[in-house]
Formats: C-alpha cells, sequence, structure tokens
C-alpha cells in the first residue's frame, strides 16, 4: 500500500487536515525504529486504499528534539510515496523554509497552504499557480476548518501517486524559496487579526488576565461536572440495572467464586471505571474547546514568571490544572514539551493534581466528619495542599530533571472550532484513552478481587483474607497515621481506581449509605479522617494514570520513581499531620 | 582596540516599542527555533506587551506572534531605531 506523510510545523491545523481527509478512522500504531506512536489511518484515493501518516509537529528537521527526531527518523527509515508540506496560508514566508529541508530527489512533494480563509480574512493573496510553476511543486490552497481545496488536494495527491507530478524539485534552497515566496504573495502593510488584539487586550492584561483565567477555568469546570453527574449517575444505575437483571441470571449456574470473580471483580470494577468515561468524554471535550480557541497558550504566557522559579513553564502549569479533571488528559498533554527534563519534571508533578475521583472520597468523609460550615473551608484546605505538595515535588526534583527546552512559543490568533472539529477530537482522545486503560483497569480489579477473597471460607474484605492480612502486616506502618486495617484495605482498592474507595469502604464494613456514614464516624475522629484524606490525596496514584505515565515516559524507572515518590511523601505528610494534630487535640 | 559598544537587545524594548533585529546570538538549538518561527536579521519585531513579575514577552513579526522569556529575549540584537 502507498504510504503518504503528513508533515509541518505545530498550529499549522495539521491534525484538523488529517481528519477532513480521513474521517474518524485514524489508528495510532508503533513504527520501527520510532520512539513515539503516530496516528495514520487508511483511505480510499482513486481508486486505491492509501496510508496517510501523520508525523509530529515540527519547526526544524535540524533539530534535536524528540518530535523532530522523529520525524527525521521516519523519513529516512520509512518508505514516503508523498509528502505532503502542510504550511499555514499567513504565515508562508516564515514557514517556507521547511520545504526545503524536506525537499529531496525522488521524492514527490506537496505544498499544501492551509487557513486559506484566514489569509483572505487578513487581506493576504497568494499566486498559488505561479508559485506551483516557480519552484517546480504543486501548491493546493485548502481550509481544513471549513473544507475548501480538499477536493483539489485528493486530485493533486492521485496524480503525485502515479507519477504525474515532478518529484524532487531541482531549486528548492531556501533562500529561492523565499524570493518566490516574496513574488507571488502579497501581505498588507498591517496584517493583524482585529478582534485577537481587542479579547488580548483584556485577557493577557497585567494584573487581570490571571483572575479572568481562573474564572473562565472554575466555570468550564462547573459546567463539566453539572451536566456530567446526572450522565453518570444514569451510567452507573444501567450499571448496576444490568447486573441484576441479565448478569446475574445468566450466571446463576456457575460456582460461587467464579461467579464472585466475573461479577465482584471484573464486572464492578469495569463498571465504576466505564460510569466516569461521560465525564471524561465532557471534559477531554471542554478542554479541547479552551485549546482549540488559543487560550491556553495565553495561559502559559500569564504563568510563565512563577512556573520558572519552580523549574517548570507556563505548558506545565496548563497541564497541572488539566490534572484537577482528571490526571490521564493531562499527562498525555505532556506530549508538547520537547525538553525530556521538564516534560518529566511535569509528569512527576501531575498526580499531585486533586482530581475529580479523589474529590468523591473528600466529600463523603467531610460529609461524615465535619460540620457542614468547616467543610468548604476543609475542601479548599485540600485543594490548598494539593498545589503545595505539587510546587514541593517541582523543587526537590528540578534539578534531578533540567529544563532545558527554550520558552519560545506561538500565540495563535483566537479561533473557534467547527462541531465537527470538536466531535472528532473528543472521539480520537476517548477512544485512545479506552484503548491504554481497559487491559491495564481489568488486570487491577482481578488482583484486588483476588485479594479480597483468598483464602477461601473468609469473609469477603474481612480481616482473614489475604487484604486483610495485608492490612494487619501494615498496621505498624499505617497506625502512626491514625489510618488503622479496615481503612488501609480501603487504600489498597484505592491504588486501583480512586473511585473505588467509597464502594470498598460499603465492602469492608457491610454498610451502605447512611449507614456507612454513620459507622465510619463512629469508629475514627476528624483528625484520622483528615490524615486519611491526605494520605488519599497524595499517595501513588490511580491504576490509569500509571499506565499512562509508563506510556508517555518509556521508561519503568521514572514510573517507578513516580509510584515510589508520591507514597513517602504521603506518609510524611499524614504522618506530620497526625502526630502533631494528636497532641493538640 | 576598544569593544565596539553592545548594541540593544530585544529584552529592553518597552511595549508598543519595535526594532529591526541584526543578529540572533546563544545555541544553535535556540537560533534553529527562533528562525523558524520567524524571528530572523533584517526582520522588524514589535513587542507588544511584558506579562507581569518579568514574565515573557508578547512579541509579533511579520504575521505571527510569539511568546519568549527575557532570557532568550536577550540573544535577540536589535537596532537602536525603529522600523
Amino acid at each position: 500500500m502507498k504510504r503518504i506523510a503528513l508533515i509541518g510545523m505545530p498550529n499549522t491545523g495539521k491534525s484538523t487536515l488529517f481528519n477532513r481527509l480521513t474521517g474518524a478512522h485514524a489508528k495510532v500504531g508503533n513504527w520501527p525504529g520510532l520512539t513515539v506512536d503516530l496516528l495514520s489511518a487508511k483511505l480510499l484515493l482513486g481508486g486505491e486504499m492509501v496510508h496517510l501518516v501523520d508525523l509530529p509537529g515540527i519547526h526544524d528537521l535540524r533539530g534535536h528534539s524528540s518530535d523532530e527526531a522523529v520525524a527525521t527518523a521516519f523519513l529516512s527509515q520509512h518508505i514516503v510515496d508523498v509528502a505532503l508540506v502542510l504550511l499555514n496560508a499567513s504565515q508562508i514566508e516564515r514557514q517556507i523554509g521547511l520545504l526545503a529541508q524536506i525537499a529531496r530527489p525522488g521524492l514527490p512533494v506537496i505544498v499544501v497552504l492551509n487557513m486559506a480563509d484566514e489569509a483572505a480574512a487578513l487581506g493576504i493573496t497568494v499566486a498559488h499557480q505561479k508559485l506551483a510553476e516557480q519552484i517546480g511543486v504543486p501548491v493546493c490552497m485548502v481550509s481544513a476548518k471549513y473544507g475548501q481545496g480538499v477536493d483539489q488536494l485528493q486530485k493533486l495527491i492521485v496524480e503525485a501517486l502515479h507519477g504525474k507530478l515532478p518529484s524532487g524539485a531541482p531549486t528548492l534552497d531556501s533562500n529561492a524559496l523565499e524570493a518566490a515566496v516574496r513574488q507571488n504573495v502579497s501581505v498588507p502593510a498591517r496584517a493583524s487579526h482585529a478582534l485577537t488584539e481587542k479579547m488580548d487586550r483584556v485577557l493577557l492584561h497585567p494584573w487581570a488576565g490571571l483572575p479572568i483565567f481562573f474564572a473562565i477555568m472554575f466555570l468550564m469546570f462547573e459546567a463539566v461536572f453539572n451536566l456530567g453527574k446526572p450522565i453518570q449517575d444514569g451510567m452507573a444505575w444501567a450499571i448496576t440495572a444490568f447486573r441484576s437483571t441479565a448478569l446475574e441470571p445468566a450466571l446463576a449456574a456457575l460456582p460461587a467464586l467464579l461467579k464472585g470473580l466475573l461479577l465482584d471483580g471484573l464486572y464492578n470494577g469495569i463498571g465504576t471505571v466505564a460510569s466516569f468515561v461521560p465525564l471524561i468524554i465532557l471534559f477531554f471535550l471542554g478542554m479541547a474547546m479552551i485549546e482549540d480557541t488559543g487560550y491556553l497558550s495565553r495561559a502559559a504566557f500569564l504563568m510563565d514568571a512563577l512556573m520558572s522559579r519552580f523549574g517548570l513553564d507556563g505548558r506545565s502549569f496548563v497541564m497541572i490544572l488539566m490534572g484537577f479533571g482528571c490526571n490521564v488528559p493531562a499527562l498525555m498533554g505532556t506530549r508538547v514539551m520537547r525538553s525530556r527534563g521538564l516534560r518529566f519534571l511535569t509528569m512527576l508533578v501531575i498526580p499531585m493534581s486533586l482530581c475529580s475521583a479523589r474529590l468523591q472520597v473528600f466529600l463523603f468523609f467531610i460529609a461524615a466528619l465535619f460540620p457542614t460550615r468547616a467543610a468548604p473551608l476543609v475542601l479548599f484546605s485540600l485543594y490548598l495542599i494539593s498545589i503545595a505538595t505539587a510546587m514541593l515535588t517541582s523543587q526537590l526534583f528540578k534539578r534531578r530533571f533540567v529544563n532545558s527546552d527554550p520558552f519560545v512559543l506561538e500565540i495563535p490568533p483566537y479561533r473557534f472550532p467547527t462541531l465537527r472539529q470538536m466531535v472528532l477530537r473528543g472521539w480520537h482522545e476517548v477512544m485512545h484513552f479506552l484503548r491504554r486503560a481497559t487491559r491495564f483497569i481489568t488486570a487491577g480489579v482481578v488482583f484486588v478481587w483476588l485479594l479480597t477473597n483468598f483464602p477461601t471460607g473468609a469473609a469477603p474484605g474481612g480481616a482473614d483474607t489475604l487484604a486483610g492480612h495485608i492490612g494487619s502486616f501494615l498496621d505498624p506502618v499505617m497506625s502512626p497515621l491514625g489510618i488503622d486495617p479496615k481503612l488501609t484495605i480501603a487504600l489498597i482498592f484505592g491504588f486501583v481506581a480512586k473511585e473505588i474507595v467509597i464502594g470498598s469502604l460499603a465492602v469492608i464494613y457491610a454498610q451502605e449509605g447512611q449507614a456507612l456514614t454513620a459507622a465510619i464516624a463512629h469508629q475514627i475522629d476528624w483528625v484520622q479522617a483528615y490524615s486519611f484524606m491526605l494520605f488519599t490525596l497524595v499517595y501513588t496514584p490511580c491504576l490509569s494514570t500509571i499506565a499512562t505515565i509508563r506510556n508517555e515516559a518509556k521508561s519503568a524507572i521514572f514510573s517507578l520513581l513516580a509510584v515510589a515518590w508520591p507514597l513517602a511523601l504521603a506518609w510524611v505528610t499524614s504522618f506530620v499531620f497526625y502526630q502533631v494534630a494528636r497532641q493538640l487535640f | 582596540m576598544l569593544s565596539p559598544t553592545p548594541s540593544p537587545t530585544l529584552d529592553r524594548l518597552q511595549p508598543g516599542e519595535s526594532a529591526t533585529i541584526i543578529d540572533l546570538r546563544g545555541d544553535t538549538e535556540l537560533i534553529h527555533r527562533l528562525t523558524a518561527l520567524g524571528v530572523r536579521a533584517g526582520k522588524c519585531v514589535q513587542v507588544l506587551r511584558r506579562a507581569a513579575f518579568a514574565g515573557p514577552l508578547h512579541i509579533r513579526v511579520g504575521t505571527t506572534d510569539l511568546m519568549l522569556r527575557l532570557s532568550e529575549a536577550c540573544c535577540v540584537g536589535v537596532t537602536s531605531a525603529r522600523c
């Protein structure tokens, strides 16, 4: 099958064009010799199936960043039948140099000038036919966002595949290219986005910028949770209903142990995680929307001064913020970072973000042990501690993971994504999340079920099971924190997903709802509860997060650090709090 | 021979000011990145704003808006005259 590679700088709308050409059938795959997965898809062009590969956004093929290394390695190690070089039509003069680096004898190239709509709005005109004649490479104007020019592009690709286009143009040195661009592209003296300038005057205001940013993020979280909570409750209800009406009767004939493994282990475990998928989809969409408008790069601008003191940069802050919803997409977001040191430091810090799953646990314990008046203050203190532990982690490890990334980023004009773009984007992200998460979570829930159900004959989750033994075994370590063996077992559950903590307490205490709240309030006091919450906040991230860290970092040692460091920090934090608080109260 | 007075650098420009870029210093990686983003000798650069607490600069070169830290802006030599 013939292969087409899509190459371009960041912010040129590469993924929009990829989606426009392929629809929603993209697959993430491994390539021999490459360290990262690339998005690719098969599509039908001119009666022939071809393979389109999306290379990472690159500024320069001569650079040493991981993205640039990947693009270079791909182009040198894999056969490419046609290269699509994607340039922003309004920035063609500075981007055309990339063409000189990619073009080589025998490689048919098509220059795709994207965002034709934006260029037209700025009054920029491109004589693309004449430009094509001068540089000896076909040039095509498209708007991937609105679909204009895509038919023409497909025709050109078919011609190129059949050898009807000149390949590897002779005169492609960057000076000649820039001269050709100057002759054929006219840019008005003042080409600027009037709306963007107006919005930036407010949103990037030296003093008002940050408060406005926090207000917008707060509204986004509010919207996600207000919309997502009813859907999540509905999902949870449907999952329970399916179990009691269909699965339980169907599996009634199976031996009790196997039935327990399938229903209480696999089905309940995966079901709990699945019920969070709607919330995650909405969160992805919300973040994608804010990201696609170009506002996140403004947030990086506003926060960079503060973050640089902790060895991070403005983008790290954006990722930490995304982590308050769910750590997993935040970790995947670190791919834009080119410096390994900065990327690893950011990945080490993200799991400190108080995610929505931990929030659930805290809401339960706060309601059980604190007066309503104190509740908001207790929750707020946990958010502050979340940020404090993130900054402490960064401060301690910034010499180990040195940030060598130059902080030079484009600030794109504000863009408003179309519905089609948002839906496709959300779909890709969710499929990616599900594919990676499922295997890990399945193994995790089976393991926890085995721990809480063996040896046979012991009460599930009780003191005589393996988990119970582990709970008593860990007691010397956990009792200085005020955490008893029953709560310790819940924390072991929480390792799979923090969402399971409350459900596991229900199993351990054999109580539900109000009765469970009362039972816990009877057994522990607020000092123990706060110590438990501190430990839950900081300790080992959930399985999905660890799986993501392992996937993104591709380093077992770093993954181990990302598990061990929070665990140690959690123990010390809870120990100091509990021992001091016990002296005082 | 006395060394010539160093030419001003981008980090000295105040919001609203502009100047022509003379040269790029610093390591190759940074120079490549700046060049790719359009910060090149002979181009006119305008400072739109500075972030609070000595944060990054918001600059414009041609049709591209960029942010860069002061530590990177001082690698960009500019003329003392406006453009």
